[in-house]
């Protein structure tokens, strides 16, 4: 299996108009900054934009393997 | 230690008796306490009611690995921290974070901590209901490097 699934929050997810998918990676050591280019047309992830692979921080280089979880998310706001 | 992430509103000092009750009695010689609320302006702007999003999975366990991180860099015996989500009105507790220790020192640093690594990582966004309409808080201006100036243990 080579989907992973994406997710997106906050007004990164009002913009990309959904909460999650599952995107098919388009071949093996697929970078997260790949798997944007694909889920955007072609684009490069926005600077402010924060990347967590299965929950954990992580950079825009992270290859990723079928299963993973991947999010994308605007700068947090807690407390 | 304990996470708790919930909608519900809380009243921060039965949440700090009901979890202190848990604790072996006489062990612990003070509990600080910081509890954050929910100002009724903003940037400028009226805020009227704000609604907090969160990551489910991701949001506790960063918050449980801050604590852990205090727990084993100072001498604390315990913490609790308890966040709500979702629509929260002015005056609302947000935030609890709790520290007991043997000694005040330690816990005050622990706590301040906890709560400044808290607003930097873990994953909540806040979206404001103003006059103007809503729109999302986009940074912590004030807390970006906060928690690298807290003082660590010698």
């Amino acid at each position: 299996m080579s989907d992973v699934t994406v997710r997106y929050f906050a007004n990164l997810r009002e913009r990309m108009g959904r909460a999650d998918e599952k995107i098919a990676l388009n071949g093996d050591k697929t970078t997260v900054a790949e798997l944007w280019s694909q889920l955007s047309g072609g684009e490069s992830i926005p600077a402010n934009i924060l990347i967590a692979v299965n929950m954990e921080y992580t950079d825009a280089s992270t290859e990723l393997k079928g299963g993973d979880e991947v999010a994308f998310f605007p700068p947090v706001t807690g407390g | 230690m304990k996470v708790v992430i919930q909608e519900q509103p809380f009243d921060p000092s039965q949440k700090v008796a009901d979890y202190q009750d848990s604790l072996k009695q006489g062990s612990y010689g003070g509990v600080v306490t910081f509890v954050g609320t929910m100002r009724d302006y903003n940037d400028g702007h009226q805020v009227s009611t704000m609604h907090l999003e969160h990551y489910p999975g991701m949001t506790e366990r960063h918050i449980e690995e801050v604590c852990q991180e205090a727990l084993s860099q100072w001498r604390v015996m315990d913490i609790l921290v308890v966040h709500r989500t979702g629509e929260i009105h002015p005056n609302d507790p947000i935030v609890l974070v709790a520290v007991w220790s043997a000694h005040r020192a330690d816990a005050f640093d622990a706590c301040r901590y906890v709560i400044n690594y808290l607003k930097e990582r873990a994953p909540f966004w806040k979206r404001e209901v103003t006059p103007d309409g809503a729109r999302w808080v986009e940074h912590n201006t004030k807390d970006l490097g906060v928690a690298a100036s807290v003082k660590r243990p010698a």
